[in-house]
C-alpha cells in the first residue's frame, strides 16, 4: 500500500467538504438536530410518564452512537460519489491507485468524520442533558469501533452496488442505513420486535452494539456474547463487503460500467 | 528499431454480444505519435479505457512496456498517464489543489516545482488558485493536460485533447504535446475527429471503422492511397463508406467478417 496515495485522496476529500457547506451541514448540523430531537423526546417521556431515568440515557447514547455509524457509512458511499458527479471517475481509475489504497482512504474518511461527530454531539449532551457518554470507558471504546466498521462494510457494500447499477443505485447511499434501522434495536431492544424479526436482528452487528450500549449504562458492563457476535459479524461482513464491492468492480469494468458512468 | 511501448493483440470487447471492438491488432514503438481515428462508435474510446485497464477485454492480449498490465497495474499506471475532453477534475477544487492531489497519486518528486512547470506550460499561472470550477471548457480541457503531463509519462494516451479548444489554443496545444514529445521522447495515442491535430502531431495514423482497424500507414500515404487531398476527405469516405460498413458485419454464424486491413 502507498501511503502517499491514501493521503493524496484523504487531501482530495478533506477539500471538496471544506468547500460545501452541504458537507458541513452532514458533519455538524444533523447530527446535532438529532442529539436535541431524541433528547427533548427522552425529557419529555420522562417528564409525562414513570419512564425509567436509565431510558433518557438510552435514547441520547443511542442518537449520538447511531450517528457514528450512519457518518462511516456515508463517507465512504459519497467520497465515490463525488468523483462520479463531478466527472473525475477515469481519472482516478487510470491512476495508479490500488482499490485497497482508495477503500482504505475511505475508511480513514469515515473514522474521521465519525471522530468528530462524536466529539461533537456527546460534548453538547454534556450540557444540554447532563450525560457523558465518555465517561462510559473501554466498553463505549467497544462500541465505536463495532459501529464503525459496521458503517464501513455498509459504505463499502454500497459502493459496489452503485458501481454494478449505476446512478439508480445512488439513493442506497442515504437510505441503506436506514433499511437496517429497524433491526439494529438502536432505540429499543431486540426483545421488543416480534419473534420472527429477532433472528435478523441478531444476525446484524449494530443490534449487539446498542444491546451493549443498554447493558453498559444500566449494569456498566457488556455480556461476552454481544461483544464477541458483534466483532465476529463484523469481521464477516467487512469481509464479504470486500468481496461484493471487488466482484463489483470487476463487472463494472467487464461490461464497461466504469467508463459509461463517467460519461 | 524501437522497443515498443505498447503490443495490442487480436483486442475484442463485446458488450451484449455486440463487438464494440474487432480483433485490433497494433504495436506503438517508443517516441511514436500514433493517432487513432475514426467516426463516432468506432471503438477509439473503448481501446483506449481497455489500455487504461479501465474496461477489461473480452479477448486479446495487451502488453504495456513489456508487461501485462492486468497484472502489473500500477507498475504501468504509473508510467503512463491519460487526458480526455469528457472528463474533468473536481470541480469544487482549486486548480493547483487538483494537481496537487494527483502530483501525490502519481508520486511526483518536487511537485510544487512540476506544478508550476506544467501550469507556466499551457499558461494557467494566473489561474493557479481559481476553483477549477470556474474556469472555461478551454482551460479546463487545458488544466486535464497539465494533470496528464504532471509525471512526465512514457506513454500519453489522450480522448480528443483539443475537443472544446479554439483553434488558438488547439494550435498551442499541438505544439506543447510535440515540444514534450521532442524534449521526452513521450510515446503518445491520439483519439481525434480533427483532422489537424492528426495530420501536425501523428507520426502513423489507424483508421478504425466500427471496431475494426481498417487503414493504417503516415498521413501521407494514407492520402495517396484514398487519392484524397485531405485527411478530412479520407475520414468522410470511410464513414460513408458502404462497402466499408457491410465489410465489418457479422457473418450470419455471427463470426466477424473477414476483413482486409489496407497497410499503406
Amino acid at each position: 500500500m502507498n501511503f502517499r496515495v491514501v493521503k493524496a485522496l484523504i487531501l482530495k476529500y478533506g477539500y471538496i467538504c471544506s468547500r460545501n457547506t452541504f458537507r458541513a451541514l452532514d458533519i455538524f448540523f444533523w447530527p446535532v438536530m438529532d442529539l436535541l430531537v431524541w433528547g427533548f423526546v427522552s425529557v419529555y417521556m420522562m417528564k409525562s410518564t414513570n419512564a425509567l431515568p436509565a431510558l433518557v440515557t438510552f435514547l441520547i447514547a443511542a442518537a449520538i452512537l447511531w450517528n457514528v455509524m450512519f457518518r462511516a457509512q456515508q463517507v465512504v458511499s459519497v467520497s465515490f460519489l463525488d468523483d462520479v458527479w463531478s466527472r473525475n471517475l477515469l481519472n482516478i481509475w487510470a491512476a495508479p491507485i490500488r482499490p485497497i489504497e482508495y477503500v482504505g482512504a475511505a475508511y480513514i474518511m469515515g473514522l474521521a468524520q465519525a471522530v468528530i461527530v462524536l466529539v461533537l454531539v456527546g460534548g453538547l449532551a454534556i450540557p444540554f442533558y447532563s450525560f457523558n457518554i465518555f465517561s462510559l470507558g473501554v466498553g463505549f471504546a467497544f462500541l465505536f469501533v463495532n459501529l464503525l466498521m459496521m458503517g464501513w462494510s455498509m459504505g463499502l457494500l454500497v459502493t459496489g452496488f452503485i458501481l454494478r447499477w449505476g446512478p439508480p443505485a445512488e439513493a442506497l447511499a442515504w437510505a441503506v442505513p436506514f433499511i437496517v434501522q429497524p433491526v439494529s434495536a438502536v432505540f429499543y431492544p431486540i426483545s421488543v420486535l416480534p419473534p420472527w424479526l429477532q433472528p435478523v436482528a441478531y444476525a446484524v452487528p449494530a443490534a449487539h452494539v446498542f444491546e451493549g450500549m443498554r447493558q453498559l449504562i444500566q449494569h456498566g458492563q457488556i455480556a461476552p456474547v454481544h461483544i464477541w457476535c458483534a466483532v465476529g459479524l463484523n469481521l464477516l461482513y467487512m469481509f464479504f463487503s470486500a468481496c461484493m464491492f471487488k466482484f463489483c468492480f470487476e463487472q463494472a469494468r467487464r461490461r464497461g460500467f466504469l467508463a459509461k458512468y463517467a460519461a | 528499431m524501437s522497443q515498443n511501448v505498447l503490443e495490442v493483440r487480436n483486442l475484442r470487447k463485446e458488450f451484449k454480444g455486440t463487438a464494440a471492438v474487432k480483433d485490433v491488432s497494433f504495436d506503438l514503438p517508443q517516441g511514436e505519435i500514433l493517432g487513432l481515428l475514426g467516426a463516432n462508435g468506432a471503438g477509439k474510446t473503448t481501446t483506449i479505457h481497455m489500455l487504461l485497464g479501465l474496461i477489461t477485454p473480452t479477448k486479446g492480449t495487451i502488453r504495456l512496456f513489456g508487461k501485462d498490465p492486468e497484472r502489473h497495474r500500477v507498475e504501468v499506471l504509473k508510467r503512463m498517464n491519460f487526458a480526455s475532453a469528457y472528463q474533468f477534475l473536481p470541480y469544487n477544487l482549486r486548480v493547483h489543489e487538483n494537481l496537487h492531489v494527483f502530483a501525490e497519486i502519481y508520486n511526483v518528486k518536487n511537485p510544487k516545482q512540476r506544478i508550476d512547470e506544467v501550469l507556466e506550460l499551457f499558461e494557467l499561472t494566473h489561474l493557479r488558485k481559481s476553483s477549477t470550477g470556474m474556469l472555461s471548457a478551454g482551460e479546463q480541457t487545458r488544466l486535464n493536460l497539465c494533470k496528464a503531463l504532471l509525471n512526465e509519462p512514457e506513454l500519453l494516451l489522450l480522448d480528443e485533447p483539443t475537443a472544446s479548444l479554439d483553434p488558438d489554443q488547439a494550435d498551442k496545444v499541438r505544439k506543447i504535446i510535440l515540444q514534450c514529445q521532442r524534449e521526452t521522447g513521450m510515446t503518445v495515442l491520439n483519439t481525434s475527429h480533427n483532422m489537424i491535430d492528426v495530420h501536425e502531431l501523428c507520426h502513423r495514423i489507424l483508421f478504425m471503422q466500427h471496431g475494426s482497424i481498417i487503414a493504417e500507414g503516415t498521413a501521407r500515404e494514407i492520402l495517396e492511397k484514398y487519392s484524397s487531398n485531405t485527411l478530412e476527405e479520407v475520414f468522410i469516405t470511410i464513414a460513408r463508406s458502404p462497402a466499408l460498413s457491410l465489410a465489418e458485419s457479422t457473418e450470419p454464424n455471427g463470426a466477424p467478417a473477414t476483413q482486409e486491413r489496407v497497410q499503406v
